[in-house]
Parts: C-alpha cells; sequence; structure tokens
C-alpha cells in the first residue's frame, strides 16, 4: 500500500516536471544560501575571535599606576606599587578566584645563544602565569614548575619569535644555555602566544623567584592576572579585587590611574554580543528565503488541488476516505521540500568545505574570517524545520481537498 | 429484504440566504434485486436523490438505511468506506482518471479496499473481461471510445463486490446502439443479483427497468411499473 502510494505521489510529480523542478529550487535555494550564510557568519566568528589571540575570554589583569585623586591628606601624583602581599591579599580575602597569578616586567633586554642575539620583554611570573593563559600553546618543552620557583632555578620559556632568532631551523632550543641579559639561563620551554598579532611571542618568562634573585625589585610585582571561578561574575570580581586594593594602598575610590584594570570579558562580550546580532540577521535572511520557497511549494500544492479536484471527486465516490486524500499530498509536499532542501543542505555545506579547504591549501589568511563550517545541530534544526515546514505547506491545500463534497469535486472542470 | 429505505428525507441546497427545497418528503424502498428507475424532468430532483442514496451528499431532515444500516451523519472516512463496500457508480461522463489505463481505472476502488497491486490487476482484468474489454485492458481512455469507457466504467463499478449500483444517466452521452448495449449489460448484472437504481429521462429505458419512480417538483409523483418481472415491491 505504502509503496503504491509513493508510486502513485512519483507519478504525479512526473506528471509536471517542470513545475516540481522550479518548486523544488525554491526550497533549495533558501536552505542553501541559509546554510551558506550562517557558515559565512561562523567563519567570521572565527576570525574575530582567532584575532582574541591566545588570551582566554574572561581574564581580568589589575597594575597600578599614579594616583590623579588627592586622598586622606595626600596628594595626587603619588606612585602606588603592588607587590606580593597584594597577591595573597586578594587571594585570601576575595573569594570567587579561580586562577591568580602576579607578573613582574623588566622591559626588554638582549638575549644571546652562541654568536646570534634578540631582543625580547623579559618577565617574572610564578607557576600560575600560564594556568590563566591557559590557551598558550607549548610547541616544545614546558611550562614554569613549582620546583624551578622553590629552588630558584635559572630557567627560560622562550617565545617563538626569540627561538626562530637565536636557533637555526631544526635545532632544538630546550636544553640549550642562553643569556639573558648576560645571565646564563637553560631553555625549558618554548611558547607561542598569538595575541598581540604574535608579538606576545617576542618574550622570555623566567620564574618569580629567579627574575628577582637576578635582576632585584624585592617582592615588586607589575600586574596582577585573575580568572573568575567557574560561575562567578567577572565584572563584580573585578570590582572587588580593584575597591580591595585600593584599600591597601590608601587610593580613593574614584580614582581612575591609581588602580587600573581591564577585564578580557567586556570585548569578549561585545563582539559575541555583535554575533549575536548577526546571526540573527543571518536568520532573518535565510528563513526569510526559505519562506519564499514554501510559500512556492503551498502555492504549488494549491494550483495542484485545484488543478485535480476532478480526479479527487472520482476517487472519494470509489471510496477514497479524507486521510487517504490528504496522505498523499502531504507527502507529496514533504517528498518535494525535503529532497530539494537535503539537497540544498548538502550543497551549502559542500561550498563552504570547498572554501575552508581552498583557504587552508592556499595558506592564505583572511581577515576577520577563518573556517566558514555549519554545526551539526544547526544543520539537524534545518532539516527538521524543512520537514516541519513542508508538511504545513501541503496541509492547508490538502484540507480543503479533503473537505470539499464529492459531487462538487466531480463538477468541477 | 429492504435494500434501500427513505423516509421522510429533506433536502434544500442554500445560496447565500436563499434556501432551495430540492427533496421534500421522499418515502422511498427499494428491495434487494430490484432493477429501479428514477424519472424526472430537469430540476425534479432526481440526481439529488442518487447522491444521497449514493452517500455523496448529505440531507437536512429524515432518515437513509442502506443495506440495514443507518446513513445519516456518517463522517468523512465512514462514508467514504461505506461508498466503498457497499456501492457502486456508473456516472454519464463516464468519470475515468485520465491518465490511468483501463485496468488501473477498474482496480481504483480494491485499491481503497487495500487490496494488493497484483490481485487488484488480476481481479480487474476478469471484470474488463466480462464487459468484453479484455484486448483494451491497456489503453487509456483518449483511446476508448463512448461506449467502451462506459464499460470500463460498469467494471469498476462492479469490482468492488457492492451490493448496490448507481447509475446516473449510464447511457446520456451514448449513441442509440450504444446505449442499448450498455442497457443489457447492466440487465446482465441485475441478472447476477445486484441491486440497480438507475437515473434517466429516456422513457425506453426505463420501461427496461421492473419499478419506475416518477419525481416531480421533489416529490415522488405516482409509482408506476411494467410487468417485466412481478413486483416486488411491499
Amino acid at each position: 500500500m505504502m509503496l503504491d502510494g509513493l508510486q502513485e505521489i512519483l507519478f504525479t510529480l512526473r506528471q509536471n516536471k517542470l513545475r516540481t523542478l522550479l518548486t523544488a529550487f525554491g526550497v533549495f535555494w533558501g536552505i542553501f544560501m541559509l546554510i551558506v550564510l550562517l557558515g559565512a557568519g561562523r567563519g567570521m566568528q572565527n576570525g574575530v575571535l582567532d584575532d582574541f589571540g591566545s588570551d582566554v575570554l574572561d581574564f581580568i589583569i589589575v597594575w597600578s599606576g599614579d594616583t590623579s585623586v588627592a586622598y586622606r591628606g595626600m596628594g595626587l601624583g603619588r606612585h602606588i606599587r603592588l607587590d606580593r602581599s597584594d597577591v595573597q591579599a586578594v587571594s585570601q580575602q576575595i573569594s570567587g578566584i579561580g586562577v591568580i597569578s602576579g607578573e613582574t616586567v623588566l622591559g626588554r633586554g638582549l638575549i644571546n645563544y652562541a654568536n646570534k642575539n634578540s631582543n625580547a620583554e623579559i618577565h617574572g611570573i610564578p607557576d600560575e602565569y600560564f594556568d590563566v593563559k591557559s590557551d598558550v600553546p607549548f610547541n616544545l618543552g614546558r611550562r614554569v614548575d613549582p620546583l624551578d620557583i622553590d629552588q630558584i632555578r635559572k630557567v627560560a620559556l622562550i617565545g617563538t619569535t626569540v627561538a626562530e632568532r637565536l636557533f637555526s631551523a631544526g635545532e632544538d632550543p630546550v636544553g640549550k644555555d642562553i643569556r639573558v641579559k648576560d645571565v646564563v639561563m637553560k631553555v625549558v620551554g618554548v611558547f607561542y602566544d598569538k595575541g598581540n598579532r604574535g608579538r606576545n611571542s617576542e618574550r622570555v618568562y623566567l620564574p618569580q623567584s629567579t627574575f628577582t634573585r637576578v635582576f632585584g625589585g624585592s617582592d615588586r610585582i607589575d600586574a596582577i592576572w585573575l580568572r573568575p571561578a567557574p560561575g562567578v561574575d567577572g565584572f563584580e570580581l573585578e570590582k572587588k579585587v580593584v575597591a580591595l586594593l585600593k584599600r591597601r594602598h590608601d587610593v580613593a575610590p574614584d580614582d581612575r590611574r591609581g588602580v587600573n584594570s581591564f577585564n578580557m570579558a567586556t570585548p569578549a562580550q561585545n563582539v559575541l554580543g555583535l554575533f549575536v546580532g548577526i546571526n540573527v540577521f543571518i536568520w532573518f535572511v535565510g528563513l526569510g528565503t526559505l519562506m519564499a520557497g514554501i510559500v512556492g511549494v503551498s502555492n504549488i500544492m494549491i494550483i495542484t488541488v485545484k488543478e485535480r479536484t476532478r480526479e479527487i471527486g472520482i476517487r472519494k465516490a470509489l471510496g477514497a476516505t479524507p486521510f487517504s486524500i490528504v496522505g498523499p499530498l502531504l507527502l507529496e509536499s514533504t517528498l518535494v521540500t525535503g529532497i530539494a532542501g537535503y539537497l540544498g543542505l548538502v550543497f551549502g555545506v559542500g561550498l563552504l568545505e570547498l572554501v575552508a579547504m581552498g583557504l587552508r591549501a592556499a595558506g592564505t589568511k583572511l581577515p576577520y574570517f577563518m573556517n566558514p563550517e555549519v554545526n551539526f545541530r544547526v544543520a539537524v534544526t534545518a532539516i527538521l524545520l524543512l520537514v516541519t515546514v513542508g508538511v504545513l505547506a501541503g496541509l492547508m491545500p490538502a484540507l480543503r481537498a479533503a473537505k470539499i463534497t464529492p459531487i462538487e469535486a466531480m463538477r468541477a472542470e | 429484504m429492504d435494500m434501500i429505505e427513505l423516509q421522510g428525507v429533506h433536502k434544500y441546497y442554500r445560496t447565500g440566504d436563499q434556501a432551495l427545497h430540492v427533496l421534500k418528503g421522499i418515502d422511498l424502498t427499494i428491495r434487494e434485486g430490484e432493477l429501479v428507475s428514477i424519472m424526472g424532468s430537469s430540476g425534479s430532483g432526481k440526481s439529488t436523490l442518487l447522491n444521497i442514496l449514493g452517500i455523496l451528499d448529505g440531507y437536512d431532515s429524515g432518515s437513509y438505511v442502506l443495506a440495514g444500516q443507518q446513513m445519516g451523519h456518517l463522517r468523512g472516512g465512514e462514508a467514504a468506506r461505506m461508498r466503498n463496500q457497499l456501492l457502486g457508480f456508473i456516472f454519464q461522463s463516464f468519470n475515468l482518471l485520465p491518465f490511468k489505463n483501463a485496468v488501473e481505472n477498474v482496480a481504483l476502488p480494491l485499491y481503497y479496499q487495500g487490496v494488493g497491486r497484483r490481485e487488484r490487476n488480476h481481479r480487474a482484468e476478469k471484470f474488463l473481461d466480462m464487459v468484453g474489454l479484455a484486448e483494451r485492458r491497456t489503453f487509456m481512455p483518449n483511446q476508448l471510445s463512448g461506449g467502451e469507457k462506459q464499460r470500463v466504467a460498469i467494471a469498476r463499478a462492479l469490482v468492488g463486490s457492492p451490493k448496490v449500483i448507481l447509475a446516473d444517466e449510464p447511457t446520456g452521452a451514448l449513441d442509440s446502439h450504444t446505449t442499448q448495449e450498455v442497457m443489457s449489460l447492466l440487465k446482465d448484472v441485475h441478472q447476477g443479483g445486484k441491486t440497480i437504481v438507475l437515473v434517466t429521462h429516456e422513457m425506453d429505458l426505463a420501461s427496461q427497468t421492473q419499478r419506475q419512480i416518477f419525481l416531480k417538483d421533489g416529490q415522488i409523483s405516482t409509482r408506476q411499473h411494467f410487468d417485466v418481472q412481478p413486483e416486488t415491491v411491499g
């Protein structure tokens, strides 16, 4: 019976090849555009997020400067100096901190290996530092560990840019002794930080304790890096940390220079918000295009029913139940939308893959565009949407056909 | 046994706020195995009556019992099943599906009975054979003459083994020679034990039936019968 019904439908569709083809094309085009647009949107999103570099999107950085507001009898222009006790106080007095790390910066200095040299920013860091920068990949070797700190080991982590300048291609920097401002350090790891458009890789990291021992500065800290614990509001945390540091250093609460902070969540939120907007727009345009296709299907089904009114009347007289009239019509519209939509999906995803493959093969990096892709959930949603809409497109005309009495139907010419 | 029993059936056609009273209290009984004709001038309500008998149209009041079952207020699906199992239709304009060949047209009622394709075609061919169209089984309707089309339609009306055949001016579109062919075919069917209700305005045809029912202005005016066979009206 089922096969019989299907054959009937295929027969009707074959009767009107051009019409079926054009209708199907409408749906095909709708889904194709939706998928391509979504993929392109995702490609832009990937490209922009890539620009954030290796930074996690929720870190907060707090640093100090000169006061700009007179407070408690002290004039403005006073330099605020953070130290390790501040890091300790913050981590002890404020809850909701996931990771916290101080960072001391020396500025740029000469780095030598054999007869080659390079200029790099020298930082002193505790081993927690790379918990904050958890997305920084280590191409070779390892990160700083607690033993390096405890034993004040003379080890260094160098960025890929520094490694390229000091070592010839194919040479493994790990285990080699380099000189950092004339102090010999053993390279234990090579990292690549694409932040700052790769310039963050022009750095050398030393264990905090080693850094202090070699370059002085006692327990000075230039910046405090932290990340909120999961589920904690980063903006609230940022405010609390800044307020605590201001209290500890007698900085006026409204002083914006004495203690500064930057929360990565702000630009991240803006960009992600922008992409929510873009996505809404894409769905709006894509669904609009799809809707046009669906209206086409509905239209054709209305015409089909009108054309076949007499046939429907005859069939009813011979014993066709309303269901056996509605069923095939629904199946017909579902079949057309389903197959056309599926092809649209396949071609859309195919085009995106082709573009992504082309970009990868050519090795080009477009600004703000990377890996156009459509995720599986979206594809499944699109298919479900199509089938539902296909049924709906056929429903109205089909119900009309079911309601018409056989006598009326048979009178139609 | 009464095959068809109508009591006080009224039917109105409504257009806007005007109602046309088409059938004004029809009482009619047709026994099993009868060959009855319904006559009347155009507009007398005879087609409306046949449509009600065929459950193709509803009525406003009264009762209709077909083969012992109440036919009032059936839902779409039930009405369709009743038509499929109890009734066979023959129309003036044949009403064959133009894109199906003779066998497929004849087999259509069996499709709605859920009979498989092979069995359907086998039975359809048997009935085409019976109406003398064995060689035309793969012909499309537009390749058949008027008489042949009506014979296909008769085969289609019979294939589902209905209890009653309803024929609405079955020879209206045929020449006199073909008319007689079709009529004798109907009489053969009747001999086979089927109840047949024939709507016609041709006295000639009506006279070949056991009983004539005359409709005038939506009412049965007189009942006449020609003694083809002993009267069976109760």
